[in-house]
């Protein structure tokens, strides 16, 4: 019973968090990017435009809720549904903090298997939604999807298997101890760069943001996969962008940026959640930032990139963790 | 042209049972098979209806694509979805009354419509514009070239997918409609030239804000240049993209900086000058490889030529009369009609009848923002033209677009679109 307790509680008050982080994220960007163009962003809804996901929220809710004729509607209703679930079950294995309730379920060994295979799933949404919508736009931004993911994937994989490599542990919780010695300095980023390079790249073109947004290139594909969306529909593939990208800052700050730790972060567990947010909304504003500033690539070159450039980086930099930890070089023990 | 109204599906499956009602079929089978290839006939291509309600299309240019994944096969224009009947309306009007309409044919560079408009009927009459108005014409003119280039630099970065850019140039470009406003008193649609000079001086105000627009531009336009011109995927973009040779380019049409990325020397300023062009010193920036990135250097190195020959106009611009003391041409002032029964003649018969024209034909271009401006008139003495053309720039590059963009991917066609400048407006009249 308690345990059950235990769960339920945890459940509630991570998607709680989550769907208010994603909420506000919108309006970060939109006001961060606002000040990268030279302009003000949203301030009309609520003091200093603090209202404005809720108006937003409120207005896809009452939207019409439109199925393009001749769609296949039992796909193009799950194709949101598909899209918005793996991105929330992301959170299961990420360390918020240094305490039972934060860490969640991080202590499963198959942590980092577990955040690859979800990841892989996530695609599937975006495909069917282009594929149900009976629109050729749509379609064309569904192809590219599966292509794109297809071809980072791997690297993605490896540049986790990098690190699996420096803790010896594929459980997430133990990823962020093993980064504790040495200080700032025992963070991985700084042990493995490469990786870390790697990851971020990688990361970007699974959530296909900017410059990796083929996907719903509005200038090439209208809105790519979601052309025919409105309503609450488009808002759960929104949401589904949105909490991925939390969900992968948390991810790189877990394997890459010492977790939750920080001084005082293990006495203390309310510092180790503030060092967690932080770090993330740092991760959070790189994006948004790259996104103010790169073209796109193009559909063809990403996937050149993705094969013939990350891949055997990504696999070299495994062969060469691998022969440092036997070596037993200090900082790769 | 033949007009397709939808995407047409040709074949049929058991998802997609489609009705020549639902295709909304505007041409027969027959003339679509001569515009596409026959692969597309049995579905192993794809038609694909890009615009005229795309966001890359520049308006409401519609493109029928057949795409084999996401190469383009081919791509077949179809233009007349803004046509506003412009020429046809300039034919029922006498001829000062036409001005405001060439305001709407290229909409992002009004001064260079105006200048080229009222220089046909300066021809055609045979009349002498003031040496101020001339030098004034030049700087509102270059002023509008940059507009003009502010706009495409914008929307062009923004197809590609640096948004920021376009911010940034609408920045820029509030300056120069700023002027606008200040000289005219509109912002777009500002038809403040006037057949012999212009409507009325510049206020005291004007040379300062354009002296401030000659000192921030130069900082600005290299900070476009390091966002874009050493970015690697601006580069991997654009280089080697939509590629047409100077023969090929000249064979469509092609005028401006559009044909000048393939590398000919052709600028009106230069080859036929016009309102004293030729008392200023400049350069015309050429490139050699006629792909969207040379396309996109050449524009962005007539800021700096643009900016120089605003700086020597201004200093060397000269005190007098900004409007021809032609009565028959152009309306005596106020206070002459309140003192003159014959000013008084003149200006109702001006703002009634209009004034006669020799009969004759007369051809006038210069050299807007996008390329070849010329406007044609053919007068049959009446104070209203027997006819009246606009060649206009973005018609005759645009016909380029289809050769171009053969065999690209789809994401290179919305560069190349964007490398070429159009304005449908233009392109339509």
């Amino acid at each position: 019973m308690s345990l059950l307790l235990d769960v339920v509680l945890k459940v509630v008050v991570v998607l709680f968090a989550v769907l208010t982080g994603f909420a506000y994220l919108t309006l970060l960007e939109r006001k961060f990017i606002s000040r990268l163009q030279a302009r003000i962003g949203p301030n009309r809804a609520g003091p200093a435009g603090l209202l404005q996901p809720l108006a937003e929220a409120l207005k896809l809710i009452l939207k019409e809720s439109f199925v393009p004729s001749r769609a296949d509607k039992f796909m193009f209703f799950l194709a949101p549904i598909l899209s918005v679930i793996p991105a929330l079950m992301l959170f299961a294995v990420i360390p918020f903090g240094n305490n039972d309730v934060l860490q969640l379920a991080s202590h499963v060994p198959v942590g980092v298997l577990l955040v690859a295979s979800i990841i892989g799933t996530a695609v599937y949404g975006i495909a069917i939604a282009g594929w149900s919508s009976n629109n050729k736009y749509a379609s064309l931004g569904g192809l590219r999807a599966a292509a794109q993911v297809i071809s980072y994937e791997l690297a993605f994989g490896l540049a986790m298997i990098a690190v699996v490599l420096m803790s010896s542990s594929a459980s997430l919780a133990d990823i962020v101890t093993a980064q504790f010695g040495g200080g700032i300095l025992g963070w991985f980023i700084f042990r493995q760069p490469l990786a870390a390079s790697i990851f971020a790249i990688t990361a970007m073109a699974e959530l296909a943001r900017a410059p990796f947004d083929l996907v719903e290139a509005e200038q090439e594909l209208t809105a790519g996969y979601m052309t025919e969306y409105g309503g609450m529909k488009f808002a759960l593939f929104y949401m589904s962008e949105y909490i991925k990208m939390i969900a992968l800052s948390g991810l790189f700050v877990t394997f890459f940026l010492g977790g939750w730790n920080g001084p005082f972060a293990q006495e203390f567990w309310p510092l180790s959640l503030l060092y967690f947010f932080i770090k993330v909304l740092a991760c959070l504003l790189v994006m948004v930032w790259v996104r103010a500033t790169l073209p796109r690539l193009r559909y063809d070159k990403l996937m050149a990139f993705g094969w013939k450039g990350l891949l055997p980086l990504a696999l070299a930099n495994v062969v060469v963790t691998a022969a440092l930890i036997v070596s037993g070089l200090p900082g790769y023990k | 042209m033949a007009i397709v109204q939808a995407p047409i599906p040709i074949y049929e499956d058991e998802r997609n049972t489609v009705t020549a009602q639902d295709a909304q079929l505007d041409i027969t089978f027959d003339q679509l098979k001569k515009l596409v290839s026959p692969r597309a006939l049995t579905g192993e291509t794809m038609l694909l209806n890009m615009g005229p309600q795309h966001p890359s299309t520049h308006g409401v240019l519609r493109l029928l694509l057949e795409l084999d994944g996401e190469t383009v096969i081919n791509c077949v224009p179809d233009i007349g979805y803004l046509h506003t009947g412009i020429e046809k309306t300039a034919e029922g009007k006498p001829y000062m009354k036409s001005i405001p309409l060439t305001d709407r044919t290229d909409y992002l560079a009004p001064m260079s419509n105006n200048l080229a408009y009222c220089g046909a009927v300066e021809k055609l009459v045979g009349v002498d514009v003031p040496i101020r108005a001339q030098y004034l014409r030049v700087i509102l003119a270059e002023l509008t070239r940059m507009n003009s280039h502010l706009v495409w630099l914008g929307t062009h970065a923004l197809d590609i997918g640096a948004m920021s850019v376009f911010l940034y140039c609408m920045r820029e470009r509030e300056m120069i409609l700023d002027v606008y406003e200040n000289v005219s008193g509109a912002r777009m649609m500002s038809s403040y030239f006037r057949i012999g000079g212009l409507w009325r001086d510049v206020p005291s105000s004007f040379e300062p804000q354009v002296r401030k627009i000659l000192e921030v531009f130069p900082k600005r336009v290299l900070e476009y240049e390091k966002l874009l011109k050493e970015n690697p995927i601006w580069r991997e973009r654009t280089v080697g993209i939509g590629k047409i040779d100077a023969v090929r380019a000249l064979e469509f049409g092609m005028t401006g900086p559009s044909l000048r990325g393939s590398g000919v020397n052709y600028d009106v300023r230069k080859a036929a000058p016009y309102s004293s062009y030729d008392h200023f010193n400049f350069e015309v920036p050429l490139g050699t490889n006629g792909d969207v990135y040379d396309r996109y250097r050449c524009r962005l190195d007539e800021f700096p030529q643009s900016l120089k020959i605003i700086e020597q106009a201004l200093n060397k611009l000269p005190a007098g009369p900004v409007i021809t003391d032609d009565r028959k041409i152009a309306p005596p002032p106020k206070h002459e009609i309140a003192t003159s029964m014959e000013s008084l003649i003149h200006h109702f018969k001006l703002w009634t009848e209009g004034f006669r024209t020799p009969e004759g034909e007369v051809y006038f271009a210069v050299e807007s923002g996008k390329g070849e401006y010329g406007v044609f008139l053919s007068s049959n003495g009446t104070p209203t033209p027997r006819r009246v053309h606009f060649r206009t720039p973005s018609f005759s590059n645009l016909q380029a677009l289809a050769y171009m963009s053969k065999g690209c991917m789809l994401a290179d066609l919305v560069a190349i679109i964007g490398s070429i400048d159009i304005v449908l407006g233009d392109v339509d009249r």
